[in-house]
């Protein structure tokens, strides 16, 4: 973990309510893809932890959605502002697992966290596929993003309006893979649990107080006992998984 | 530079400043932000005599000034404290630590202080009485002056350290029950423990947090707090610590005006992990601003 001031370079929207905030300044704490941050932000007491969606050259891109008054104020923040962050927080996805032909799929804002995995992936010579699950055409985001990264993308929607019709397990069906990365919300979590035909590694999402282990705000029973979302997570392995609620 | 030892029962702290049970873990997070011996001391993270997960999540919500935790005392229970927390700790911080004690019985409470007290890094025994007692229809020990008292009686009996008593603000005479705990031979006070609290998520229309209520705690309840360390010091003959939303080197001094011989810092340490460090680096500039050159003149300089 390293605390760290950056400025806002870009922070505009991709959908209704998803937007992408460009930040540039000292990065060199964020050492592995599915990291997260936490934001302090202007009158609110808690940071807000916002998963890391790429990083390199001194420069951090997040993309978030706007679901409360954390990230609707971090949607009016102006260019030219700087920015007091923790970086490096949590563990993030192991890469060593992937084998040559790994499955992304990633769930409405779960998509962020799995491009740099993806580029970090094509980097060691993978082939990885995408699937990238939304309710509608009016809210996909990232699929140029990428599709320019050299990755295989498979757009499934619920209402059928762009790409598959239906649930990212029914874009999965018929895949062959030799690993999956997820992130996205519980529900979707679960099926690809049932129903995935390999190992994989899991992203979760929990309310936290302090994000770097200290409050135990976050956690969460595992066969390998208790672990903090923040800390030993947000990544968690589908052998050490415990579906509680 | 003004003087900033203090005297915590018997024991001399280079500052008055302490990180508080539960938002400091065992240490060693912090540790790899600064070195933690800058500290006057600081208390661990609640430990009770079985290994605990704790509440359901959410845990956590967001408040105007604060927020609430309901985290309900995770801890690897005492065994693994002594075994493998402690000696963690040894690596990286070489002052006494503040043991701080949970328990649901008065037996839990003495199994654990008996164990801690024999531990050469344990510095004093802060026993938390906000929690519900099993055997007394799950009402808090640090409710009655009655069940508060015979918390201290039966910890002093098994402990040569000194015991401070943290106290519940959830009461209404906090005076009586610091009282009760003087006479049952406490050793200090410290107080305040969180303020129960509670949020509702207008979009699901429940509870945020998944245990309903949980405690309060931030900048918002400084005022509070105050005022409970300023009856309590001036009602006991006994070091009181005064916490409760103190997030810079001025509510240092205040707390210290109205009576503490030492200030915690709790969930200010959550959002800016390098908080205490700051406090104590800026102790000696808001020192000089106020005209004090030793910090021990001030403590209950307001009656």
């Amino acid at each position: 973990m390293k605390q760290v001031f950056l400025t806002v370079n870009k922070n505009f929207a991709l959908t209704d309510n998803v937007y992408k905030m460009v930040l540039t300044g000292d990065t060199s704490g964020i050492t592995n893809c599915g990291q997260f941050v936490n934001i302090k932000l202007d009158g609110l007491f808690l940071r807000r932890p916002i998963s890391v969606c790429d990083c390199q050259n001194n420069e951090l891109t997040l993309v978030y959605k706007v679901v409360g008054r954390g990230t609707e104020q971090m949607s009016r923040i102006k260019e030219g502002q700087c920015l007091d962050l923790l970086v490096g927080l949590g563990n993030g996805y192991d890469c060593s697992l992937s084998g040559n032909n790994p499955l992304l799929i990633g769930g409405g804002v779960g998509v962020p966290p799995l491009y740099m995995l993806c580029k970090k992936l094509i980097d060691e010579g993978k082939t990885p596929t995408v699937i990238l699950g939304f309710n509608t055409a009016n809210e996909v985001f990232y699929k140029q993003e990428f599709e320019k990264l050299g990755a295989k993308v498979i757009v499934c929607t619920v209402d059928g309006s762009c790409g598959v019709r239906g649930l990212v397990t029914d874009g999965m069906a018929n895949l062959e893979y030799s690993y999956f990365y997820t992130c996205g919300p519980e529900p979707m979590l679960k099926a690809i649990y049932r129903t995935a035909k390999t190992s994989g590694q899991f992203s979760f999402e929990e309310r936290m107080g302090c994000g770097f282990g200290a409050c135990m705000g976050c956690s969460c029973k595992t066969i390998t006992g208790y672990k903090r979302i923040c800390k030993e997570g947000p990544v968690l392995c589908k052998e050490e998984i415990l579906w509680e609620k | 530079m003004g003087k900033m030892k203090v005297n915590l029962c018997g024991i001399e702290l280079d500052n008055p400043v302490i990180p508080a049970s539960g938002t400091f873990g065992f240490g060693y997070e912090f540790a790899e932000l600064y070195d933690i011996n800058v500290l006057g001391t600081f208390s661990f993270k609640g430990t009770t005599k079985e290994a605990r997960f704790g509440n359901p999540t959410p845990r956590i919500a967001e408040c105007e000034g604060g927020m609430i935790n309901a985290v309900g005392l995770q801890n690897p229970g005492v065994d693994r404290v002594i075994s493998e927390e402690l000696p963690k700790l040894k690596k990286c911080f070489n002052k006494k630590v503040m043991a701080n004690v949970s328990g649901f019985s008065v037996d839990e409470y003495v199994h654990t202080c008996a164990l801690l007290d024999k531990c050469e890094q344990v510095g004093w025994l802060e026993v938390n009485i906000s929690c519900p007692n099993v055997h007394g229809g799950g009402m808090s020990f640090g409710t009655s002056p009655e069940a508060a008292a015979e918390v201290v009686r039966a910890v002093k009996a098994v402990t040569v350290k000194p015991v401070i008593v943290k106290l519940s603000p959830n009461v209404t005479d906090i005076v009586a029950i610091a009282k009760a705990c003087e006479n049952a031979g406490a050793d200090g006070i410290s107080l305040i423990n969180t303020m129960l609290g509670m949020r509702i998520d207008l979009r699901t229309k429940k509870p945020v947090i998944a245990n309903k209520m949980g405690g309060f705690s931030g900048k918002a309840i400084f005022p509070v707090a105050l005022r409970m360390v300023y009856q309590v010091a001036h009602a006991v003959n006994l070091p009181v610590v005064g916490m409760g939303g103190v997030s810079c080197a001025e509510d240092v001094i205040e707390m210290m005006l109205a009576g503490a011989v030492a200030v915690e810092v709790g969930a200010q340490n959550l959002i800016d992990p390098y908080a205490c460090k700051k406090i104590i680096e800026d102790l000696p500039r808001v020192m000089k601003k106020y005209g004090i050159e030793n910090l021990n003149d001030i403590i209950g300089g307001v009656l």
